[in-house]
């Protein structure tokens, strides 16, 4: 099992949430984050002072899936998120040990 | 027009010796209109509203989202507490007579001011009632002090400004109030001078003159020396802009200022505040005039354009210089404007009040953003640079655009009972002794209060505090609990 990371533009969640329940996937967390990459923040400026904010509000998405899942919600949400321009985000996926679903007690892929 | 003083109040004497005097003149009683005072009764809520919440949004919505709450109290208790130091001691200080510089104690607690005491307003034989009149001018005391708030906040500690806020308006609102407003009003001025055109002998006309010359010098210092002061640009916006720079300087910059992101935490309630203190304004400037009359319209028509082509100008200049029409620009300029057009707007004509406040709009943005950083004092709000720099642009404006030449109204000589000769070097020197006086007395008392308030209280609050908000930490609440 994985967990796919995805750290979007606020905008393109909807979009990105429709892709991935048309592949089947049926549940994800979403936390409003800030941070930085290459786009480097912008200027905001109050009665002539200018502030650089450097940390830029996103949304990052978390997706618990089967291993064989993974490439394909990384495609859609590729596609679902990119604008094509700086700032559009990352992907991570990081190895998940175990998962267990409160109501059932289910474990692991029963569990997603 | 404010300089307006309750025609009873210390002048019984010289009005009892005109009265003898001027026995065989047209002597009128003067009676309580009943529109002008209905026009005034609602020109005090209006100004209340400019304070509240007109200017605790305005504030408010500057400040970051700890501080909100801390803000709007300070704004609420000076209201709160100047509304009872106004009828205790405050009115009588103001507008009785006594020296130039401050009134006496003779109106304290309200005492002899009736449901039947009457208050001049600026036509002969025309009067509103006294209470009404107590009420219009307490709104005054009570905004004044709270724009003090505005250059010190999100750092000063609250015990310092519950104990600044009433020693303040004691020693310097009221002083020069006074100096500037108070007067022996028109019926008074108009009684003597008519007891001197119908003297007989030269014993009878010496007589009568002095009688006339004691009415005239029985007024405050800086209305003496002729300044204009429609509404309050030296006593309400100079005054208490000077006493914000001083008072940012003394409790000294906010912990991480230049550093830190302090921006606005809410334009949209600045932007809400703004707007009230606008519609608030037509309280504070047309019921000045006391009189609902056509130079109450003039008042109003000035109180609309210089708004606009302040707000216009700052917008249209930061636009070019920094390439974006900021909202927070356009309503600061407004708020420039209208200060500037505070003390003119009887007397400029509308044309002129629109280059008032185009020249206000474009100055006030360049001490707010050019200004401050040159000298790096930490004005939070742009107390100094929007009202004490507006208020002295205003004050010098209108010895200029009173010029009849240039659309004004003139200036009014009870005395003669028409308007007097205009000379513009007289209005305009006179216009800077205002200044320079209230500069000086504001500058100074208030340097000796933030001292002494310092060394009872202590002025700002701690870093810890402050880092951690001052609405959790003084006032125990938070702003938004979402």
């Amino acid at each position: 099992m994985k967990i796919v990371m995805a750290v979007i533009k606020p905008f393109k969640l909807d979009e990105v949430r429709d892709a991935l329940t048309a592949i089947g996937v049926h549940g994800m967390t979403v936390t409003e984050v800030k941070g930085y990459g290459r786009q480097k923040g912008h200027t905001e400026i109050y009665r002539g002072t200018e502030y650089a904010v450097s940390f830029l509000p996103k949304l990052k998405i978390e997706v618990a899936v089967g291993s064989e899942q993974v490439d394909k919600v990384i495609e859609s949400v590729t596609g679902a998120a990119k604008t094509g321009q700086i700032g559009d985000g990352k992907i991570f996926v990081l190895n998940l040990e175990a998962a267990v679903r409160i109501r059932t007690g289910e474990t692991d892929t029963s569990a997603l | 027009m404010s300089f307006k003083f309750p025609y009873r109040a210390g002048m019984t004497a010289a009005l009892a010796a005109a009265a003898t005097l001027a026995a065989t003149a047209a002597f009128a009683e003067p009676t309580i209109n009943k529109g002008d005072n209905a026009w005034v009764m609602t020109s005090a809520a209006l100004v209340l509203l400019m304070t509240i919440p007109g200017l605790a949004l305005f504030y408010g919505g500057l400040v970051r989202q700890k501080n909100m709450l801390s803000v709007l109290m300070h704004v609420f208790y000076t209201v709160c507490i100047v509304g009872i130091i106004w009828v205790l001691y405050g009115y009588s200080l103001t507008f009785t007579g006594g020296s130039a510089y401050i009134g006496g104690f003779s109106k304290a607690f309200l005492s002899g001011v009736t449901t039947d005491s009457m208050a001049g307003t600026f036509s002969v034989g025309s009067s509103i009632s006294e209470l009404v009149y107590v009420c219009f001018q307490m709104t005054f005391a009570m905004i004044t002090p709270a724009l003090i708030v505005g250059a010190f906040a999100e750092r000063m500690k609250f015990s310092a400004l519950a104990l600044f806020i009433p020693l303040w308006v004691t020693f310097v609102y009221f002083p020069i109030a006074h100096m500037v407003w108070y007067w022996a009003g028109p019926d008074a001025i108009d009684a003597a001078a008519k007891a001197v055109a119908a003297a007989t002998d030269e014993a009878a006309k010496k007589t009568a003159q002095d009688a006339l010359d004691a009415v005239l010098a029985d007024a405050g210092q800086i209305f003496s020396w002729g300044a204009l002061d429609f509404a309050g640009g030296t006593v309400v916006h100079i005054n208490a802009g000077l006493a914000g720079l001083i008072g940012a300087i003394m409790v000294g910059k906010r912990t991480g200022y230049g550093k830190d992101l302090m921006p606005p935490h809410s334009l949209t309630l600045t932007m809400v505040g703004a707007s009230l203190l606008w519609v608030g304004w037509f309280g504070f400037n047309v019921g000045s005039n006391l009189e609902a009359t056509g130079t109450a319209g003039l008042a109003m028509v000035n109180t609309f354009v210089a708004t606009c082509a302040a707000a216009l100008a700052w917008m249209f200049a930061e636009w070019m210089i920094k390439g974006k029409a900021s909202l927070l620009g356009i309503v600061t300029g407004a708020v420039a404007g209208l200060v500037a057009v505070t003390p003119a707007a009887g007397f400029a004509g509308p044309m002129g009040a629109i280059v008032l406040g185009i020249v206000a709009g474009l100055i006030c943005l360049f001490f707010c953003s050019a200004v401050k950083h040159m000298f790096g004092y930490d004005d939070s709000l742009d107390v100094f640079g929007v009202h004490c720099v507006g208020g002295i642009i205003g004050a010098i404006g209108t010895g200029i655009l009173v010029s009849p030449s240039l659309g004004g109204t003139g200036v009014f000589d009870y005395t003669i009972g028409k308007v007097a000769e205009y000379d513009m070097a007289t209005q305009v020197l006179a216009q800077c002794k205002g200044v320079l006086m209230t500069v000086a007395w504001s500058g100074i008392g208030s340097i000796i209060l933030y001292f002494i308030v310092n060394i009872i209280v202590g002025l700002r609050a701690s870093v810890e505090k402050e880092r951690e908000g001052l609405d959790l930490t003084e006032c125990g609440e938070r702003a938004y609990n979402m």
